[in-house]
């Protein structure tokens, strides 16, 4: 099995409809990226390298590399081109040698000083890879090859390279997307970078369906309106923090509004209700998919469906409504399994860590092997549970759980709490060292209205809804949580923040 | 012949050709129009057709199991035979469209 696999049906099956770029009859066909991708595959073979690595924005060059690269049977390796140079270089290193597509100068002598690292800009290798002749698809069919290294944003420590080899993201292809499924005039916009795993799923999942590629290398919530409306976007996959300025450019600019979306995609971390039910209301014909998924699980696991959507929405039983901070229900390729410290699974609606195991379940490491269990499940070090009717809850991450007075809570569940109350747009819960507890909740809130927020009154609406031992200990109003760019909540960030106000205080 | 997962195959009376997605590493009478399938090096029969009990044909990007699902077959070209082993008919393997989530 091989990725190419994906491109070279697309082609074979509707070569003349366009994969990638504009409607306006400039974008590449199925047909002319599967020729391209063979050619390129011919140029990355010649520059003897093991590695074929990635470090720019979206452009057409990202399929054209990822296919080339499977089709040569070199590892594909996208970077974050927002890292600082040192953590760029340390892992250049990692990966040499290597061939760099790169955006201009600037990111090339980055890292053009490591040793066995070759770089080309990516308009040039577009350019020198656009006549020749085309090799025989002659791929490599080993399912156990590895298709792509993504280095995954570890808070502690050195990142991880996740392996995903050709047998997770085809197997993850072919089990969750319809051949051909898209119909004629589909278009999907990807904002998500290309070092996200949700960007490279994004290229193979388009591909196989058949569904056009719209790319917003930067993402700006006038600029992703602006490209909705000229490209008459179809779908499109955001995270949280790109929702919410979407929403908040609608109200802001209400004449401004795309007609033509009919899914809209989310995940990448918590979305904060209140961001959600306003979309949902300013795209009452949309809908609305919620994806939970791991870089080490080549993407989703687990969807909320549009139906489910609107069922929570309008439902007035709790238990239901609820359901829309959930991430629906796993796939069903795929086993999803809650289990407590020891392994055990524990029953419906109890808390335990979020076990996952099937054909696109890889859960391995370079260098550090597969970190499954003897029976083929990862864990996946995020806590959750799974309530009566299989309903997913994501808690985030195992290490981010508070201990207070021995007591393990989970900061999820404090900030769906916090984020029910009418004047909290965005909540976090944190632990903070303490002398009596161990760890004290710290809550950090931004208020819709800032008069109005009372520490005091915030305490009692969450003792209302949760234990009291669960109740935060301290709430502090921010103007703003940092998140990184693919909407990651940066808990650590928090807790430096507060504990160098600490010592400035002291 | 001996198949295993990533093994392409051809059908030697129509234009099918699948690609093992899954598949035991052993020995099979894989057929597609009731005639054995072919490895893609190999040339097709001449004027060959699928037999009548195997002529429903195949559509691409369907993927085909047998009852107990030991063998998965994509397949990547359509044709006129149906695709089995020995004289048992493979099924679509059916699943559900999930909705567009990347």
């Amino acid at each position: 099995m091989n990725l190419m696999m994906l491109l070279e049906m697309a082609s074979s099956g509707f070569g003349d409809r366009v994969a990638i770029g504009s409607r306006d009859g400039s974008g590449m066909t199925y047909q002319d990226l599967y020729d391209q991708s063979g050619r390129a595959s011919d140029y990355l073979r010649q520059q003897n390298v093991e590695h074929i690595s990635f470090l720019a924005e979206s452009s057409p060059a990202l399929p054209v590399a990822l296919f080339a690269a499977a089709w040569s049977g070199l590892p594909f390796v996208p970077l974050n081109y927002r890292l600082q140079g040192g953590e760029l270089q340390s892992l250049a290193e990692r990966i040499t040698p290597t061939f760099t597509i790169s955006d201009g100068a600037e990111l090339q002598s980055l890292i053009s000083d490591v040793d066995d690292v070759q770089t080309t800009a990516w308009h040039r290798f577009l350019n020198d890879t656009r006549k020749g002749a085309i090799p025989e698809p002659t791929w490599n069919m080993d399912p156990d090859e590895i298709a792509v290294l993504l280095f995954t944003s570890g808070t502690t420590g050195d990142p991880k390279a996740a392996v995903l080899r050709h047998s997770h993201l085809v197997s993850y292809i072919l089990g969750s997307v319809e051949f051909m499924g898209a119909d004629e005039d589909e278009a999907t916009l990807v904002s998500v970078p290309p070092y996200h795993v949700a960007g490279i799923a994004a290229m193979c999942s388009s591909i196989y369906a058949g569904r056009r590629i719209v790319q917003l290398p930067f993402f700006d919530a006038y600029e992703w309106i602006d490209l909705v409306i000229k490209e008459e976007v179809t779908h499109a996959m955001v995270v949280p923090t790109m929702l919410s300025r979407i929403v908040e450019e609608l109200e802001k600019n209400p004449s401004h509004k795309p007609d033509t979306l009919r899914a809209i995609s989310y995940g990448g971390g918590k979305m904060p209700r209140p961001v959600i039910e306003k979309a949902l209301n300013l795209f009452p014909a949309t809908n609305f998919v919620n994806a939970y998924g791991l870089t080490e699980t080549s993407s989703t696991i687990s969807v909320l469906g549009p139906e489910d959507h609107r069922v929570a929405f309008e439902s007035s039983d709790p238990e239901v409504r609820k359901r829309l901070a959930s991430a629906g229900k796993p796939l069903p390729t795929l086993e999803v399994s809650i289990r407590d410290e020891n392994g055990n699974e524990v029953e419906a609606g109890v808390s335990g860590e979020i076990w996952v195991r099937g054909e696109q379940v890889s859960g391995e490491y370079l260098g550090h092997g597969k970190r499954l269990t003897a029976d083929g499940w990862f864990p996946t070090n995020d806590g959750g549970a799974l309530d009566l009717d299989g309903y997913l809850f994501v808690e985030g991450r195992i290490d981010d759980i508070i201990i207070r007075g021995g007591e393990n809570i989970s900061p999820g569940e404090i900030e769906d709490t916090l984020l029910q109350h009418p004047n909290i747009r965005d909540a976090a819960a944190v632990g903070m060292p303490d002398t009596q507890w161990g760890e004290i909740i710290v809550a950090l809130v931004i208020p819709s209205d800032t008069e109005a927020f009372s520490e005091d009154e915030i305490k009692k609406f969450v003792k209302e809804h949760l234990r009291s031992s669960r109740t935060p200990d301290k709430v502090i109003a921010l103007d703003e949580l940092p998140y990184n760019e693919t909407g990651k909540l940066l808990r650590r960030v928090l807790k430096e923040g507060l504990i160098s106000q600490g010592d400035s205080e002291e | 012949m001996e198949v295993r997962a990533g093994s392409r195959l051809k059908s030697a009376v129509c234009n099918t050709e699948v690609i093992a997605v899954k598949a035991p590493g052993e020995d099979m009478d894989i057929r597609c129009g009731g005639v054995p399938m072919l490895d893609p090096s190999e040339a097709k029969t001449e004027g060959g057709t699928p037999s009548d009990d195997a002529s429903d044909g195949t559509q691409m990007g369907k993927r085909y199991v047998d009852s107990d699902e030991t063998i998965e077959l994509l397949c990547t070209k359509p044709g006129d035979g149906s695709l089995g082993i020995g004289d048992a008919l493979l099924a679509i393997k059916e699943s559900k469209p999930l909705p567009a989530s990347d």
